[in-house]
């Protein structure tokens, strides 16, 4: 069993050569790449300990994401279900509808301190690609998003948005046409551009370097969270924090302020797509991207291809901070099909006000399976982490309909 | 055979000129026809790097990734990897071959066991791709003791501080990326620039032999023929690209085109 340091940031908790617990993460990377990742990491840990710049990401924050993102108790959905009181911490509400928009103002704004004017990033279900173009937009960059041509299909309102924004969409026509190609393909894109451009990596994954300026991102949600339940309940109460994983960055940033909390205290619950389940499926540990982590493979140890409805949870990998948590003990994960994150939506959007993505709505069918087995006393609270319009034609598709 | 790569060099420079190094993909297209290619073209060769395709190959430009998809598709694994280098061995015992790939791979198979597989089956060297300098430093450990060459990298991007490191705790074999790509792609820096880092890296140690491959074709390679040996990949994999579109034969038209490269390095 790997033992978590406490009082160390997650992100930190790894040795010289990037591995956390012996195990996760590393840097398994071409030559080519070694020194733009070593003045990167260089770069960021100056940056972090930087006054001015914290202050320019907090103002950032604020006055170009909209500030604090809000936390509500579902009052129709707990009463419907009859156990725990359910919250929604609704980091969909931030300009940029996921997020995706810290980390990726985050990178536009390192991308700017180290002097590269090009910017490049992948996505799956576009809501990074849209919020890095936008933040290229606003820093006066060029931006490139690599996206699987599938992904480019499905979630077409986000493509729009990107192109409106100015960025140039490439697509990857490669293996499974979605997240895991274009992540590759944004790879090899910086293999051959890295004396110009900054990689953005959509998710916690990637070279050491990459995970940590994520999840040190989106961080941001669970420092606000702690300030809201002590505003609403004079303390931290017994809670259970339920995400959705993909790649695994908003669970990372919604859990960053509790790691050190016994875990009777507060449960870390991750919610996968049944069908690209790495960490709730026992899969083995593989070098993807970069890194060694939890990953759907063959036998032969090629990559596997996954499937699901959502284009952001459509990745055979999963970050290698989630890998130190689960073997850690400190995590828990479990996984939603498709037809359960649908029925999620339908009762969500007809008892409440919030129209989760097809992402979130992974990690509110587990609420709904656990909150009829707790007490009122019991607080579960949900990361709402995108919003849903992105994927109104899927939704329609599938249920009929999509709720004004 | 012992020190078969460092011989294949010595020839190579008793003759005057670079050795010629070839990469293609084992099992591209087929197994059998990916043997039958690199039997033919050995004649012109020093060394034969053979790909292990992996679908993830985050290092490759379009052509190697095609060659690797297709491997993979006719259904390669590393056991019959290692069956084809045998054979190859049988055939032509003092080629050295290299095999050339990612870490996840070997990783999967299990290091020691990859390794043993790679002695008894008779693979002189090793290239893992992203297994750089420093967390490669026991894997080379181990090819060593088992008589292996453990391939270094060096790119357009490395320290001349990291070379020194890198070079110390090298083989007898460094490759050296002429510029800042995945495989494949054109030559973005002239000439000159590129013999000026090989010629950096010679001089920090002038017993080592130093390849470089990266953008080397046919127009290329002859202004490069001062180096201790050149490396020919994705020019090949296009070759058998284009041959099977074009419903000819790989083996014929890869074993010409490999012949016009060595006559353009005599």
């Amino acid at each position: 069993m790997i033992k978590l340091k406490k009082k160390i940031p997650l992100i930190d908790q790894h040795d010289q050569f990037g591995f956390y617990g012996n195990k996760f993460g590393g840097n398994y990377c071409a030559e080519t790449m070694r020194k733009p990742i070593e003045d990167l990491s260089k770069l960021f840990e100056k940056l972090r300990k930087n006054r001015k710049f914290l202050k320019k990401r907090n103002h950032y924050f604020k006055h170009y994401l909209g500030g604090e993102t809000p936390f509500f108790k579902l009052e129709n959905l707990s009463r419907h279900l009859g156990g725990a009181q359910i919250w929604c911490k609704d980091v969909s509400a931030i300009n940029g509808d996921a997020h995706k928009a810290y980390h990726a103002t985050v990178n536009a704004l390192i991308c700017k301190e180290s002097g590269k004017r090009y910017i490049a990033g992948d996505t799956g279900a576009g809501m990074f690609g849209k919020n890095l173009a936008m933040a290229a937009k606003k820093m006066n960059l060029k931006c490139k998003i690599f996206m699987g041509t599938k992904d480019i299909s499905r979630q077409a309102p986000n493509v729009k948005f990107m192109r409106d924004a100015g960025a140039e969409v490439v697509p990857v026509d490669s293996g499974s046409k979605t997240l895991v190609d274009a992540v590759s393909e944004c790879m090899r894109h910086y293999v051959s551009n890295c004396d110009n451009t900054h990689l953005a990596v959509g998710s916690a994954i990637g070279c050491n370097i990459f995970l940590k300026i994520c999840a040190w991102s989106t961080s941001q949600i669970s420092r606000e969270l702690k300030k809201q339940l002590i505003e609403e309940f004079g303390e931290i109460p017994k809670l259970k924090l339920i995400n959705v994983i993909g790649g695994g960055s908003s669970a990372l940033g919604f859990w960053n302020e509790f790691i050190d909390y016994d875990k009777k205290h507060v449960e870390l619950i991750g919610v996968e797509a049944k069908y690209a389940a790495p960490l709730s499926t026992n899969a083995k540990v593989a070098i993807l991207h970069g890194a060694a982590q939890y990953c759907l493979t063959d036998k032969e140890g090629q990559i596997a291809e996954t499937h699901s409805l959502s284009a952001g949870l459509d990745y055979p990998g999963s970050s290698p901070l989630h890998g130190l948590l689960k073997d850690s003990g400190r995590a828990r994960y479990t996984n939603a099909s498709d037809k359960e994150a649908l029925a999620a939506f339908k009762l969500i959007t007809k008892l409440e006000d919030i129209r989760p993505s097809l992402e979130p709505a992974h990690a509110w069918s587990e609420c709904i399976r656990l909150a009829p087995k707790l007490k009122k006393n019991d607080v579960l609270v949900v990361n709402n982490c995108g919003k849903g319009y992105k994927d109104k034609k899927i939704y329609i598709e599938q249920l009929g309909y999509y709720p004004k | 055979m012992k020190n078969s790569i460092n011989n294949a060099f010595k020839i190579a420079k008793k003759e005057n000129r670079p050795a010629l190094i070839s990469y293609t993909v084992c099992g591209d297209n087929t197994k059998d026809k990916s043997l039958q290619i690199l039997n033919s073209i050995s004649k012109d060769l020093d060394i034969a790097e053979w790909g292990i395709p992996h679908n993830c190959p985050t290092a490759d430009g379009k052509d190697i990734q095609n060659s690797s998809y297709r491997a993979l598709q006719n259904g390669i694994r590393l056991n019959d990897i290692f069956n084809l280098v045998k054979k190859f061995k049988r055939i032509k015992p003092t080629k050295p071959i290299i095999l050339m790939g990612y870490y996840q791979m070997i990783f999967n198979f299990g290091e020691k066991k990859f390794i043993q597989k790679c002695k008894a089956s008779g693979v002189d060297g090793l290239i893992v791709v992203d297994l750089s300098f420093p967390d490669n430093k026991n894997f080379a450990k181990l090819c060593k003791k088992n008589s292996i060459c453990f391939v270094q990298l060096i790119a357009p991007t490395t320290t001349v501080k990291r070379m020194r490191e890198i070079i110390k705790s090298s083989h007898e074999m460094i490759y050296m990326i002429s510029t800042i790509s995945t495989t494949g792609s054109a030559l973005k820096y002239s000439i000159k620039r590129i013999i000026k880092n090989y010629n950096v890296i010679k001089k920090i140690k002038p017993s080592k032999n130093v390849v470089i491959g990266f953008g080397i074709t046919e127009k290329t390679i002859s202004n490069l023929r001062s180096a201790d040996g050149l490396v020919v990949g994705s020019a090949i994999c296009r070759e058998i690209t284009r041959s099977l579109k074009d419903r000819q034969n790989p083996v014929t038209n890869v074993s010409k085109l490999v012949r016009k490269l060595k006559n353009k390095i005599i």
